[in-house]
């Protein structure tokens, strides 16, 4: 079973020392693509949860029967076979939920993340905690799309949850905040450039928070060290 | 040597074994699921030709008259596309285009384009486009009405400048700033109603062999 201190360690990981988006760099080719407003990214961001979780619980259960050599094309067939069987199973069983993530779900494949948690994590850990960590790293992900979402929303065109009527029905259409009203939209925050100057900003205001932390951290054992002798 | 390739032989055995298990467990869920999927996306095809050619004006099995149509400029469409006929009491009603847009501003824009019988729009959407987000991408009912203005409009050759966006002098509303777009729809309905005009008659024949 999971032990409280290893929840957290996996918890911290996920979602702040080893965040899949501004520290590993591995969620990209979604993150740059699909965060041009909330709704998207947070929509994005659930389904590779979902999938990362089942993903890495499936690896993590065939661990032991695969050989060192052939771990990559088996974890990718099982990742493959696994979203297309997600993709087709919520496009049948959950034909609501499917039309406002189904365009994401393919593009979880192209994800490198997945792949990266299996290889470096649940071929080597319990399923349980494989799942765990996968779902973790999936929520760092999200946190770091629905940020990036709602500031390239903001400064593109000065609202935030547009679009949430497509994902939860026309009634919900009050919803969306107008942040700047009569805002002439800044288009080059919602094209792909950006994504890559949002992100670059995240990274570095991350770096900045982590530094300060250290720094602090740094003093406060001085003062400790200095305080001992006397 | 012996130990070598018994290590080949174990990997691939088990690589193959994988490969087994993945192609029947996606076999299986493909064939459970294909039906109801298909099901849906008939469903959701019928709903999206319902927007651009009313309920009331048919009672045919709409999705069942379907007929390709062969590539043709004033239908934009450099492959074969498809047209749905609707009729009424057996007389043809109207019908269903898919045309393309091919001056947009990012390539080509998809329409749809509901006619009736005697050549009044009965509606347009747009199924697919590349426009810019937040700048062209009012051509989207999701985004505002702007698509609707083309319905109850027609086409006749001595008034052929009203077919035209406001800017250039026609009768159509754009944006500023955005008017590539919409030029190019106008002018990609214009020539489909066009179309429409000049194989009216075999457009609006029976169907009898029916493949969607």
């Amino acid at each position: 079973m999971i032990t409280k201190q290893e929840f957290s360690t996996l918890a911290h990981n996920g979602l702040w020392k080893q965040n899949p988006g501004v520290v590993q760099l591995l969620g990209l080719c979604p993150l740059l693509a699909i965060s041009n407003n909330v709704v998207n990214a947070l929509s994005l961001g659930l389904a590779t949860v979902f999938v990362m979780a089942a993903s890495s619980l499936a690896v993590s259960g065939v661990r032991n029967f695969v050989p060192h050599e052939i771990r990559i094309p088996v974890f990718i067939l099982i990742i493959a076979a696994l979203v297309t069987v997600i993709d087709l199973a919520l496009n049948a069983f959950a034909h609501p939920l499917y039309l406002v993530l189904g365009i994401f779900i393919p593009l979880i494949t192209t994800n490198c993340i997945v792949l990266a948690r299996a290889d470096a994590y649940a071929s080597k850990n319990h399923p349980l905690h494989s799942a765990l960590d996968g779902a973790l790293m999936g929520i760092g992900l999200t946190l770091v799309l629905v940020v990036l979402g709602g500031l390239r929303e903001v400064a593109g065109q000065g609202t935030l949850l547009s679009g949430i009527d497509l994902a939860l029905g026309p009634e919900t259409k009050d919803w969306v905040i107008t942040v700047l009203p009569d805002y002439k939209g800044f288009l080059l925050a919602i094209l792909p450039p950006g994504a890559f100057i949002g992100l670059g900003l995240l990274i570095a205001g991350r770096n900045w928070l982590d530094a300060r932390a250290q720094q602090r951290a740094q003093r406060a054992a001085k003062t400790a060290a200095s305080a001992l002798p006397a | 040597m012996n130990a070598v390739l018994n290590n080949a032989l174990r990997t691939s055995t088990i690589l193959f074994l994988f490969a087994l298990i993945g192609t029947a467990l996606l076999a299986y869920t493909y064939r459970q699921t294909h039906p109801v999927i298909e099901k849906s996306a008939q469903a959701e095809k019928l709903a999206l030709i319902n927007q651009v050619l009313p309920k009331e004006l048919y009672d045919n099995d709409l999705l069942g008259a379907w007929r390709e149509l062969p590539p043709s400029p004033l239908l934009g469409t450099r492959k074969p596309s498809g047209m749905w006929l609707a009729t009424r009491d057996g007389r043809p009603a109207g019908v269903v285009l898919e045309a393309v847009a091919p001056e947009g501003y990012s390539g080509d824009i998809h329409l749809l384009i509901g006619i009736d019988a005697t050549g009044v729009l009965t509606g347009v959407r747009v199924t697919q486009h590349k426009e810019t987000p937040g700048l062209g991408d009012y051509i989207q009912l999701a985004k505002s009405d702007w698509v609707l203005q083309f319905t109850g409009k027609s086409y006749h050759p001595d008034r052929d400048g009203r077919w035209k966006v406001k800017k250039d002098g026609g009768e159509f509303d754009s944006r500023a700033g955005a008017t590539i777009t919409p030029r190019a729809i106008v002018k990609a309905v214009r020539e489909a109603l066009k179309y429409f005009q000049l194989h009216r008659e075999t457009l609006l024949q029976p169907i009898e062999a029916s493949k969607p």
